[in-house]
């Protein structure tokens, strides 16, 4: 690229503070046209936060962004898409309730008079799609999608507005390794017909496949920009954190005889889980793979008793239990840790030992309910330290954490309760690698003093890396069951219920 | 920011550094991040220093504001408003809301004026808080178990209490027995102080402690800030937000008792206090910086919030402003305080 060709985006000497953590520090990048551009770092190195300043989601503190050479100062996204610059963000935030048609030309409507053109809207629609080669139907209700293709809808609506850059922060953390390889098709297009993408991601080789260029952030300064092709996964890991991070290989027991802690048989809902039976022995690590949609989490939620069941029996240790709510399930020593940390975990407004404790009050509080709050904190911060919170200050909002340390802060409210079985529903996802080896590092040592795991990850490796025994879903039932260190593509094969291979 | 770059000469005022967009506005002032420090604190704790400030004004311009006669007649005179309203902070922190406070008020203080003209005096204590509590109840189990959302729920509750009680006085006034019993509470004072200024203090004071340092007061937390992570965590919600209901319920109660020893009567009419204290009290809990969305808040706020609003009245009634001035600017108040927090924690 030659210094005379206009970089359609430029930051210079960018910084951001949230409530005193600087989130970005000094940064300058330059994004070529026509290019795949890919910012990476850990949890809270500021890359998210650099891609919604070019999104225009967020306003810096110091210094400039420059797109096209013109200074600008975005007050709001919809001024970046004046600009041409459309954000796919994260968490995608289209209009449910209304239609795949009607979300992509929102705001943008062909329209005469004030009267919204339906028939042109539709023709311009089918011309979007085959020209992306897409598949959606523009029908139906964006709330009903998968999300998959609601990000189809979100790059659809960037390109009917015609953005010249599209920022994709973390677009891949909640697809299926197929979607993802669809995905990346669709940003290849893109790119061919001249458009710019700022790509936001932890994967490190999905980066080192579709990126150009790749900026390294470390605790929101630039490590450096380097063209993709001079990068590898352990260099790119060393800029993220100053070292070389290893991953672990964990020992995996055979033919475990100890007793068996969780039993399940015969489980049932309708539409949704078919006769599903298993069993975990103390120490096990049980590892559930599948698609989406195969049932996998519908599993969990039902054995923890988030969903209600049609029939079938849960026993722990031995004992039948008649789990109609997760306080059964708790109570009979099982915890669950859920998919969406968000969603359906962590209490963001109140502090981290609030969050720790939360599940087990009563063990804090005297007999009349009064809580001990320097005990709750004491006890909190022993177990932040051993799962290495940073920082381990008990008083903090959880808000205020990077994800890794939400995730772990999580993991600590489900130890609180020393369970029997522990499931875990995607207890990676959105966290850094570090986080990830570390949290890869606490199963493994959990198993090892006889807790029952059932782990649940839409990333196939995980499941692979950590399982005693691997149990494959489709179509809501328990398809296949592998043995410790199954060849993947027996699984994949399975997930996608396609051949007979034998059984590893 | 390099060290070598000439100090910028607007720098120093972040207004026209703001407007400025040119390459040279690069060396930003490091100015933000004090103020967004004091943006946060103005949030959590402005109110405070509001409600210093406001006392202090009033006491300097008035000579009367600062007795202790005045002062306990303005504590006096929320003491209604008051109770209910901390009770109602516990509902709102656990995510929900309740426009049926005055109703439930104007209900129990009828029943406690009819039992004790019709079954002795001594059966409307009992009764007001029951009542109180029984109606909390129905609303509770309205949001929980029906799914009704609390707003309408509430709404069509207050209208049925109101219209009981309006035919419970067959639409004038009960004139309880002139029974020092009855009127103990409303008219009489323990250390020269009135009753209802005890029992609002000692309404805020337990609800503080329930709220700040007990087991269902860290679940009302959860609840109103993540019901899903609260249930997953093994909270029982429904039980949970029906307790809070029903704390609300027999405060309600308990204030429309206060009301009836006061005057001595059971008065149905809805254009009183009746009808004002769910909005009196809620725009007390507001004020004081509880969140209308749940899961942030405290009672001490609401007891602030609630002071402020009577401050207000008090001050302006003594300076001799118009009523209509008071309403003007309690309800810029309330707009200024909600919005502060709402600007505060967009940035």
């Amino acid at each position: 690229m030659s210094a005379a060709v206009v970089a359609p985006v430029r930051l210079v000497s960018i910084g951001k503070r949230y409530s005193g953590t600087k989130a970005l520090d000094d940064v300058s990048v330059e994004v070529a046209g026509g290019t795949v551009h890919a910012l990476v770092g850990a949890n809270g190195a500021g890359k998210s936060t650099l891609g919604k300043i070019v999104g225009g989601v967020i306003r810096p503190d110091d210094g400039q962004l420059f797109i096209d050479d013109r200074p600008v100062r975005y007050t709001s996204p919809r001024e970046a898409r004046i600009d041409g610059i459309a954000t796919i963000a994260q968490e995608l935030a289209p209009v449910p309730h209304m239609s795949v048609v009607e979300n992509v030309f929102l705001g943008i409507e062909p329209r005469r008079g004030g009267w919204v053109q339906w028939r042109q809207m539709r023709t311009q629609y089918e011309k979007l799609v085959s020209q992306w080669g897409f598949e959606l139907d523009g029908h139906a209700k964006v709330g009903a999608l998968r999300t998959a293709d609601r990000q189809k809808v979100e790059i659809l609506r960037a390109v009917a507005c015609d953005a010249r850059v599209i920022v994709m922060d973390e677009p891949t953390s909640s697809l299926t390794s197929v979607e993802t390889k669809t995905l990346h098709r669709m940003i290849r297009t893109l790119r061919a017909s001249g458009r710019t993408i700022v790509y936001v991601s932890h994967f490190l080789d999905e980066v080192l496949e579709l990126a150009d260029t790749v900026t390294v952030l470390r605790s929101g300064r630039l490590v450096r920009t380097a063209p993709a092709a001079d990068e590898t996964e352990d260099s790119l890991v060393a800029g993220m954190f100053g070292a070389a991070a290893e991953a672990e290989h964990f020992e995996k027991p055979q033919g475990s005889t100890a007793p068996v802690v969780l039993e399940v048989s015969g489980l049932h809902r309708k539409g949704v889980l078919r006769d599903i039976s298993l069993r975990i022995r103390a120490g096990e690590i049980v590892g559930l793979a599948g698609l989406v949609g195969s049932g996998r989490t519908e599993l969990a939620r039902a054995i923890a008793g988030a969903d209600p069941v049609d029939g079938g029996t849960i026993a722990v240790d031995g004992e039948t239990r008649n789990i109609r709510s997760p306080a059964d399930a708790l109570a009979a020593g099982m915890a669950f840790l859920p998919e969406s940390r968000k969603d359906d975990g962590l209490f963001m407004e109140l502090s981290i030992s609030s969050n720790t404790t939360f599940a087990d009050l009563r063990s804090v509080a005297s007999r009349f309910g009064v809580l001990h709050r320097a005990i709750e904190r004491a006890k909190t911060r022993s177990l932040l330290n051993s799962l290495s919170v940073e920082p381990p200050n008990p008083s903090m909002r959880v808000a205020s954490l990077s994800g890794g340390n939400q995730q772990k802060v999580l993991f600590a409210r489900w130890l609180f309760r020393n369970p029997r079985v522990l499931i875990l529903d995607e207890p990676t996802r959105g966290v850094d690698v570090r986080t990830r080896a570390a949290i890869h590092r606490l199963i493994n040592n959990l198993a090892a003093e006889g807790t029952a795991v059932l782990l649940i990850s839409s990333e196939i490796e995980e499941v692979l890396g950590l399982a005693h025994r691997v149990l494959v879903m489709r179509l809501g039932s328990i398809t296949r069951e592998f043995g410790a260190d199954p060849p993947l593509d027996a699984v994949m094969e399975a997930a996608f219920g396609l051949g007979g291979s034998t059984t590893a | 920011m390099s060290a070598t770059q000439p100090p910028d000469p607007v720098a120093g005022d972040p207004a026209v550094a703001e407007d400025r967009v040119s390459a040279d506005t690069i060396a930003a002032p490091r100015v933000p991040f004090q103020r967004r420090l004091r943006a946060e604190h103005v949030r959590d704790y402005g109110i405070v220093v509001f409600a210093i400030a406001l006392f202090v004004y009033f006491s300097v311009a008035s000579n009367v504001f600062l007795t202790k006669n005045n002062l306990l007649n303005l504590v006096f005179q929320n003491a209604t408003i008051g109770v209910a309203a901390c009770a109602v902070t516990l509902t709102i922190i656990a995510g929900n809301f309740d426009l049926s406070l005055g109703s439930i008020f104007v209900l129990a203080e009828v029943l406690a004026a009819y039992v004790a003209v019709h079954w002795g005096v001594a059966w409307a204590f009992p009764i007001a808080l029951l009542a109180g509590a029984v109606m909390g109840a129905i609303n509770g189990l309205l949001v929980t178990k029906l799914r009704i959302n609390a707003f309408l729920a509430t709404l069509a509750s207050a209208l049925t209490f109101g219209g009981i009680a309006v035919g419970v006085t067959k639409g004038g006034l009960l004139i309880t027995p002139n029974s020092s019993v009855f009127t103990f509470i409303g008219q009489h004072r323990v250390a020269g102080v009135q009753y209802p200024v005890v029992i609002f203090l000692v309404v805020a004071i337990v609800l503080q402690i329930v709220l700040a340092y007990t087991v269902f007061g860290r679940h009302l937390y959860g609840v109103g800030g993540n019901r899903d992570a609260a249930r997953l965590s093994g909270i029982k919600v429904h039980r949970t937000v029906i307790i809070t209901f029903v704390i609300t319920g027999a405060a309600c109660g308990l204030a429309g008792l206060i009301d009836a020893s006061t005057t001595g009567s059971g008065s149905s009419d809805m254009s009183g206090l009746g009808g004002q204290l769910a909005l009196l009290a809620i725009a007390g809990v507001a004020l004081g910086g509880t969140s209308i969305f749940g899961g942030v808040g405290a009672v001490w706020r609401t007891v602030l919030g609630v002071l402020i609003l009577g401050m207000i009245t008090n001050g302006f009634d003594l300076l001799a402003v118009p009523d209509y001035w008071q309403d003007v600017v309690r309800g810029i108040l309330i707009i200024t305080a909600v919005g502060i927090s709402s600007v505060v924690d967009r940035r």
